[in-house]
């Protein structure tokens, strides 16, 4: 316990180092709330990256509203209720006009009461299980819908697949993801006792049982695929204890949800060629925009080995969105800029527009690629056009009357189209 | 994977070859067919592929291989559909897959990859498995008939249905029995399914036993043939019966490689807590340190992947083992008989080594390859097959266990170790230098747990937070095995290894732990001192 609030208290100590920028008084400030260490610390750290450097381009195109945007950088080191705490400290002694931030769910929804209290505005760049729409959360990375509903398609129409293993670590993003993928799969005629669920915790690194129940399922002479939601490191050693008991993906394919570019950089990508992943970005794509982004990303980071990624491509849309906005209402006082929000478009990196809608999510293409042996993808299938994101599951009983809109007369984040009523709660 | 990349590649060199000896023959359907290549869209492949092969010129491997394998390209410049592989150079060497003609090498941006995707390359590599057949090579063979038997096709079967009699190996001859038998249980009259129910019962691989059931299904619909109902159910329970057999073996190995992860986390630790009584929390960073060093080794010599891990043994052991000699001389010596204070000391000593990693190493994650020996799987029949690393770290485990328990039973150090840590004053009084006999003991413990690093890297990533995952595990492992007992280690962490492993199948990973946690805390009731206790005065 002792040791829980020492690593706590230093932490505090060294955020608030960080925090102490030397600002002008009249500033447009942006709030950057990524975790900067712990085990989330890989993937955030390289949005807060996006952001400020976002924040420099705008700023050395002279700025936004003729003031120069400021970060405001807060460390809440992977520790969910620190969420809370530093949005707080953003909003109520910082002043931030907006924050850019979270990547797991459960930190978002660590931040989403501080948000709403204050009545702060918040920008979420991570693809993520939906249920939630806030008047204060921009979501611009992806809605189940928009990831693992056409991935679910790719794998019955274009592979054939009849069998579905759904792997997960134990967390909400994946349980609410594969809750929805069941009754998705049950809705298209799937047997219950064609589908497997599994869950690992964090980190799981021996996967030799569950591999090996992997093949057993996907010997029946049926074409099986595997979904799955293992998040972060753990993915490394189960492609590779495929790869070991010769599992192909030619002979059972594995989509992944949370496997990018960013978490292939610098592995042994042989054991996982040819396995898939859903994504709204991939960096592979050849689009001018595209082109662009990768050289001033790595012009910015100093590295020409760096990887761009699809959370970094919502951090963009987000950004450009924000900046559009705050044009367009002429201030960057909350509800004006939030009611701006809506219907603003802008470029995708991956070609097309992406439009905020009135439920907070964005509209965007759905792409699926297959890992290549440089750890980048190919894209094998895309979307014939964008998909707009659903911030409520149609395949969830619970949800499926709900819908989210946030402009008059609605105005609301979970109306219920049968009672016509919004349950008051407010995301 | 590369192997089989690699396989191919020589094939496809072998292959030109012989392609341009042989003369080349006008062969404009294939000609015409093989430059639609570049322009159809990935949807539009599947029949042309198909149209490719059914040629049967004899270029078709020359394209069917690089396209399965990612080498086929196309020139931007004039649509030539080629074979390339990247050059010392950095340049593409490119040959022309009709002709087989060697062209003049090229950049990566004046050639375009011809596109796949996993149904085309499951495709593929059933067309190139009936071509196959008739390889020279054995093995090749072997897998072709594997390929077959798992997807079958009629242009397939009748191949086999001749070369069958021809064929020279047993192995491969029987393989090809058991596709013909089920294409007879598939299509046969009563009598040829009765006999080929027959003889199939006993066939692990998977497809026999699909068929099987196929086939019972099939005649749940009609009452008659009572016969072949019964055969055939008596076949899949002969089957099922062998599975379940297999099955228990797996479960054994499973555990037995979990248990022999535990051992090796462990056994440093039953050193430096179980021999020496320090409740080392930075035990976990040695054995990252150990796979820091696995990483460092074969980033120096990238050119001897495969001897990387043996070098890395020594290395590991005397960088883990320094770092440990360093701590005790620095710290832990000042602290001695206060528990408390230890562990606060190495817990603060762990969180700056695991510091020191993100600063030096950064905080993603290191990629430590793989040799070529420690992937794939021993294949001992179709239902039963070892992973290679699993197998070498178990052998590995138990050898540094015996190497360990001879240094402590048998050498003059072992003897001065034990003599301390039973009796301080007494050693002492004896001229052993105590203080001495503490830093080696020490260096000792965290050498090996820097060597499980090593072994550690080949299964799990190597990064700043490895030791946090497996200390609590190694603790655990001692604690249950009775302290400073090491046969106690071996048996306790084997035991917690099968366990987990059988309970896993049923009750999923996070519930197994959970229990095996659970059952472990109610035995510490019963039994505090483990499963084998030190006896006589030296415990106390």
């Amino acid at each position: 316990m002792k040791l829980k609030k020492l690593i706590v208290a230093s932490s505090i100590v060294a955020t608030g180092l960080m925090t102490n920028f030397a600002y002008a008084a009249d500033n447009i400030k942006v709030g950057v709330l990524h975790s900067l260490s712990g085990t989330m610390a890989i993937s955030e750290t390289t949005l807060k990256d996006t952001v400020l450097m976002m924040i420099a381009d705008q700023n050395a195109k002279g700025g936004l509203l003729g003031k120069q945007i400021e970060p405001v950088v807060v460390d809440p080191a992977s520790n969910w209720p620190l969420f809370a705490e530093k949005g707080r400290e953003l909003l109520a002694k910082e002043k931030v006009d907006v924050i850019f931030g979270s990547w797991t769910s459960v930190s978002r929804k660590s931040v989403l009461p501080v948000l709403e209290e204050l009545n702060g505005l918040m920008f979420y760049p991570v693809q993520y299980e939906g249920e939630e729409s806030s008047k204060n959360v921009f979501y611009t990375g992806a809605a189940p819908n928009q990831q693992a509903i056409p991935a679910v398609d790719y794998l019955m129409n274009d592979i054939g697949a009849e069998r579905f293993v759904l792997l997960g670590t134990d967390y909400v993003y994946p349980r609410t993801t594969n809750k929805i993928l069941e009754a998705y799969l049950m809705a298209k005629g799937v047997k219950a006792e064609d589908i497997m669920v599994n869950y690992t915790p964090f980190g799981h690194s021996d996967w030799q049982g569950i591999v090996a129940d992997v093949k057993k399922f996907g010997s029946t002479g049926k074409q099986t695929a595997v979904i799955s939601t293992v998040n972060g490191d753990a993915n490394i050693p189960f492609y590779k204890e495929l790869g070991n008991q010769g599992i192909s993906a030619e002979d059972i394919p594995v989509i992944a949800f949370s496997v990018g570019e960013e978490e292939l950089s610098g592995f042994d990508t042989k054991p996982l060629v040819g396995h898939l992943a859903a994504w709204n970005y991939f960096q592979s794509v050849d689009t001018k925009e595209n082109a662009e982004f990768i050289a001033n990303w790595k012009k910015y980071i100093g590295d020409a080995k760096r990887v761009t990624n699809d959370p970094m491509e919502a951090t963009y849309i987000g950004f450009k969105m924000w900046v559009k906005a705050v044009e367009k209402a002429g201030t960057t006082d909350v509800d004006a800029v939030e009611q701006a929000m809506i219907g603003i478009a802008v470029p995708n990196l991956t070609g097309g527009i992406a439009v905020m809608n009135p439920n907070h999510h964005l509209s965007k293409p759905v792409l699926i690629g297959e890992i290549q042996e440089d750890g980048q993808f190919e894209v094998v299938w895309e979307t014939a056009d964008t998909v707009i994101g659903d911030a409520w599951s149609d395949f969830l009983p619970s949800s499926k009357n709900l819908v989210s809109d946030w402009t008059a007369p609605i105005k609301c984040g979970n109306f219920d189209v049968t009672t016509a009523k919004c349950s008051g709660q407010k995301f | 994977m590369l192997r089989l990349f690699s396989l191919l590649f020589f094939c496809v060199i072998s292959f030109n070859a012989s392609a341009a000896v042989s003369e080349t023959q006008d062969n404009s359907a294939l000609t015409t067919l093989v430059e639609q290549l570049p322009t159809t869209k990935l949807d539009k492949m599947a029949p042309l592929i198909k149209a490719i092969a059914a040629t049967s010129a004899p270029q078709v491997q020359d394209i069917l291989k690089p396209l399965m394998a990612g080498d086929l390209y196309y020139l931007k410049a004039n649509k030539q559909v080629v074979a390339a592989q990247k050059n010392q150079q950095q340049q593409y060497q490119v040959t022309d897959v009709l002709t087989a003609e060697a062209l003049t090498a090229v950049d990566k941006s004046a050639i375009k990859k011809i596109r796949t995707n996993n149904r085309l390359r499951g495709q593929i590599r059933d067309l190139l498995a009936n071509l196959d057949l008739t390889h020279p090579d054995k093995a090749v063979r072997i897998e072709a008939v594997k390929q077959l038997l798992q997807n079958p096709n009629q242009t397939g079967i009748s191949s086999v249905t001749n070369l069958i009699k021809g064929e020279q190996d047993a192995s491969v001859r029987e393989l090809m029995s058991v596709i013909l038998l089920i294409d007879q249980l598939e299509s046969g009259s009563t009598a040829e399914k009765l006999s080929a129910a027959q003889q199939l019962s006993g066939r692990l691989e998977s497809k026999v036993k699909n068929e099987l059931v196929n086939q019972l299904d099939l005649l749940a619909e009609q009452p008659e043939n009572a016969e072949l109902r019964t055969v055939l159910t008596k076949s899949i329970d002969d089957i099922e019966q062998q599975a379940s057999v297999y099955g228990l073996v797996e479960n054994l190995f499973f555990g037995l490689s979990l248990g022999s992860v535990l051992l090796l986390a462990a056994i440093g630790l039953a050193i430096t807590f179980g021999v020496m009584g320090v409740i080392n929390m930075a035990h976990g960073e040695m054995m990252m340190l150990g796979a820091y060093t696995t990483y460092v080794i074969q980033q120096m010599f990238p050119n001897l992947i495969e001897y990387s891990l043996l070098m890395a043994v020594p290395a590991a052991f005397l960088v883990s083992g320094f770092v440990g000699v360093l701590i005790e001389r620095g710290v832990i010596r000042f602290l001695k008989g206060r528990p408390l204070e230890t562990l606060l000391a190495t817990f603060g000593i762990s969180l700056i080594l695991q510091q020191l990693v993100r600063s030096v190493f950064s905080p993603l994650n290191r990629q430590v390859q793989a040799p070529q020996w420690m992937t794939g799987s021993l294949e001992i029949n179709p239902m039963l097959s070892l992973t290679y690393n699993r197998l070498y770290i178990i052998l590995f485990a138990l050898m540094v266990f015996f190497s360990l328990l001879m240094i402590l039973k048998k050498s003059s150090l072992g003897l001065h170790v034990r003599a301390v840590s039973q009796n301080r004053d007494m050693a002492r009084a004896l001229s052993i230098k105590s203080s001495w006999v503490d830093a080696i003991t020490f260096g000792l413990g965290s050498g090996i747990a820097g060597i499980a690093g090593v072994a550690l890297s080949q299964l799990t990533n190597v990064g700043p937070n490895l030791g946090q995952a497996y200390i609590i595990d190694s603790f655990l492992v001692v604690v249950f095995g009775g302290v400073g007992n090491l046969w106690g280690t071996l048996v306790a962490a084997m035991t917690m290894g099968t366990f987990n492993k059988f309970l896993e199948p049923s009750m999923g990973p996070v519930l197994s732990n959970i229990i095996v946690l659970v059952g472990l805390v109610l035995f510490i009731q019963k039994r505090p001192k483990g499963l084998f206790p030190q006896k006589g005065r030296s415990a106390d």
